[in-house]
């Protein structure tokens, strides 16, 4: 009895303390609640600008606004000023450029191409009043739009095509007394719609956002934390914490989940060392575009044709607008699984007036490898398309896009390629040939919001597989599960084959001489 | 004359077998992690490998102990004398019928082969093995929280070390199943292995 109870209950201990050893209990996350709780009490105004004397009166012109703010607020407009908001660049020390001046003004982008000649139209998104054409006077702090950023009247709409002026049926009285801290919409209005539309650009920026459930982003949603844009993005002396490299180029000012969420967030240290390497979105954001489509592909080349004589446009079944005479041919995407690239926060641009150095041409080019410490897989959405391209000087074109009016070489007026690249080009101070082709372009857009409840989140298969995983076409480094050593291989499967063709040989011999052996004792027995 | 002796003692029958069981378990583990096949799902492959690898570490540390405070460490000592008998035995003698050329005793479990193999193993296999296993589980760093360790070291030569290390064992296992069945019985050895008890030829030293 003694000799079965013991051996028991040696294995009932032992499997008490295995279970013990390795059951880990859920434990609270206490970066995350403490997050939760600091984010879920919201800022409350401090003051009522609906009370203050000086905002209660007509204003005649917007600048008239900006004068009463600047009356109080005497130093903000400085900081503003300052600012790439306003400035439309950045100074920045570019490898191979040394100190480079760039931003909208000279770098170009793969939609509507580029603002040079087409400020009047462009500056809608300009922080500014009277950015008609290149030499808008960025000293005059009277055009200062603190409204468009500040508004919480809802009211406040920029023209279209007003060079940044707002809309002309705004009741600016009613705006300026409604000012406050910035909300979704004020910089939704600009970052949800560039490039012509709802999510045309970033494809993880959207309207949806305004009125997002946990599903499409964990931050904003309504049911969930409700966090605003300013949240993250602050702005300290109006500087906005933030970068994004269709535009910027250096690892400066840039914000990242890690300031909130550290580099330690999982509570499972397997998870945890992949943060050394992998950016937080590469997992936490398995698609973008959930709610509506973005542009992934924008044919300049196909722009221009007409129907009956006529311009026209063309829409897809579900209503998505595939070709415009004055803009080419779209694709769209909705649940875009991004494509996967090493970044180190730094990136080059493609400048106004430089040659094309290859084909397809990327306008922005992430800069990282896997060598590289400071880099880590980020998940970018690839813009492709073509642009209008100069064969004798090797650059891309800056056409004239928007006029008033026909017959002011504007190509959405005239549709005359030739005309709309030479009156771009003058304007930019570059040569046209007088020849133009088109080229295939590439734009680099890294994928930052949409974070997806970490159910959602990526699972480790999706990449540590041998073939089609997310991480499939990023070939510079080892990946467990996904690669291996030809040769290793071969020379491992050649041994256990050897192995086992040797004991089965081994042992058939034994077999047969055993049987002789036997044999031959049986005959020396008879 | 042959008499029943004890031969193999608990902790070493304990070692042995959970050694088998914890390589074998391994092996599963680390071709899934490996991408070769599909059990557990990566994940938990991972996580059984690792649980694994730290049990098998500790039973190396117990049984190192062991082999040293027992004086059993001894019995790995390849007597090369006899080495090219005992080959010549397994290619050519036994199936001849004659005798193996030396004889299992308390103080002589191994044959010259299986000393020198297990040698090997223990010097060769099991530290290859390990010490790339414990650069891979220790590879990949937290940078940013000043936990930077062994990233110098490319990943995928640790990785292909240690693959080359579990063909190689894998190859061990194939091999010494098979020659278990070279006993007096086929089934002898592991029925030795099991119990503790086998039949031995008088030792004559003694």
């Amino acid at each position: 009895m003694k000799k079965i109870v013991l051996p028991i209950a040696l294995v009932l201990v032992l499997f008490v303390m295995a279970v013990h050893l390795f059951h880990r209990p859920p434990m609270p996350n206490l970066t995350q609640l403490q997050l939760q709780q600091t984010y879920s009490v919201k800022p409350i105004a401090s003051v009522d600008h609906t009370r203050f004397e000086e905002l209660q009166k007509e204003f005649a012109t917007p600048q008239e606004v900006t004068e009463a703010c600047i009356a109080c607020h005497n130093e903000r407009h400085k900081e503003v000023m300052a600012s790439n908001h306003w400035n439309w660049e950045r100074i920045s020390y570019v490898e191979g450029r040394g100190i480079e001046r760039m931003g909208k003004q000279n770098v170009l982008n793969n939609f509507c191409i580029g603002t040079n000649s087409n400020q009047q139209s462009c500056a809608r998104c300009h922080i500014g009043f009277g950015m008609s054409n290149n030499r808008f006077d960025f000293e005059n702090a009277r055009n200062v739009d603190c409204m468009v950023c500040h508004d919480h009247s809802e009211e406040y709409i920029k023209g279209a095509s007003t060079a940044g002026y707002p809309d002309r049926s705004v009741n600016l009285s009613r705006v300026a007394q409604s000012v406050g801290r910035p909300g979704n919409i004020n910089c939704g209005a600009c970052h949800f719609y560039g490039g012509g539309g709802n999510n045309v650009k970033h494809g993880d920026l959207e309207d949806a956002l305004l009125t997002a459930d946990r599903s499409v982003d964990v931050h904003m949603a309504a049911n969930g934390i409700n966090m605003t844009c300013v949240d993250c993005h602050t702005a300290e002396n109006h500087r906005m914490k933030g970068t994004l490299y269709s535009v910027s180029s250096t690892h400066v000012n840039r914000l990242s989940c890690e300031e909130c969420h550290t580099t330690t967030p999982h509570n499972d240290r397997m998870l945890d060392v992949h943060t050394g390497r992998i950016a937080c979105q590469t997992c936490h954001i398995p698609t973008y575009a959930k709610e509506n489509p973005t542009k992934m592909a924008w044919r300049w080349s196909e722009a221009g044709q007409l129907k009956d004589g006529q311009p026209f446009s063309e829409v897809d079944s579900m209503g998505r607008e595939i070709y415009l005479s004055i803009k080419g041919s779209f694709e769209w995407a909705t649940h875009v699984e991004p494509e996967y690239y090493w970044f180190n926060g730094h990136a080059t641009h493609y400048i106004l007036g430089d040659k094309v150095d290859s084909i397809p041409l990327q306008v922005n080019r992430l800069l990282g490898i896997a060598r590289d410490r400071e880099s880590k897989i980020i998940p970018v959405k690839v813009h492709r398309g073509d642009q209008i391209y100069d064969p004798n000087t090797e650059m891309l074109i800056q056409p004239k896009l928007w006029s008033e009016a026909k017959g002011d070489s504007a190509f959405w007026q005239d549709l005359d390629w030739d005309a709309a690249a030479a009156a771009g080009m003058q304007e930019a101070g570059l040569p046209y040939s007088g020849e133009y082709s088109f080229i295939p372009t590439e734009m680099y857009w890294p994928v930052n919001h949409m974070v997806a409840p970490k159910g959602e989140s990526l699972t480790c298969a999706e990449c540590h597989t041998r073939e089609g995983g997310r991480l499939a076409g990023l070939n510079d480094f080892y990946l467990p599960g996904r690669d291996k050593h030809a040769g290793i291989h071969v020379l491992g499967r050649l041994l256990l084959l050897g192995a086992i063709l040797g004991v089965l040989v081994h042992a058939l011999l034994r077999f047969v001489s055993a049987l002789r052996n036997n044999k031959m004792k049986s005959e020396d027995i008879q | 004359m042959a008499q029943l002796v004890y031969v193999y003692k608990q902790f070493e029958r304990f070692w042995h077998w959970s050694q088998a069981v914890l390589i074998l378990f391994l092996a599963l583990t680390g071709f899934e992690v490996h991408g070769s096949i599909y059990l557990f799902g990566f994940e938990k492959a991972v996580i059984y490998h690792r649980y694994a690898a730290w049990l098998l570490l500790g039973l190396i540390v117990f049984s190192i102990f062991w082999h040293i405070t027992t004086g059993e460490w001894r019995q790995y000592r390849p007597q090369l004398s006899k080495l090219q008998a005992q080959l010549r035995y397994y290619t050519y003698g036994m199936f001849k019928g004659e005798p193996h050329p030396t004889h299992k005793t308390l103080r002589n479990k191994l044959n010259p082969l299986q000393a020198l193999t297990y040698l090997g193993f223990k010097l060769l296999m099991a530290p290859l093995l390990v010490s790339t296993g414990l650069l891979y589980m220790f590879h990949r760093s937290i940078d940013a929280n000043d936990m930077v360790l062994i990233s110098e070291i490319p990943l995928e030569w640790v990785a292909w070390l240690h693959t080359l290390g579990a063909y190689l064992l894998l190859m061990f296992v194939i091999i010494h199943v098979y020659m278990t069945t070279t006993g007096a019985t086929p089934l002898a050895n592991i029925k030795a292995m099991l119990t503790g008890y086998e039949e031995l030829e008088e030792d004559k030293s003694e």
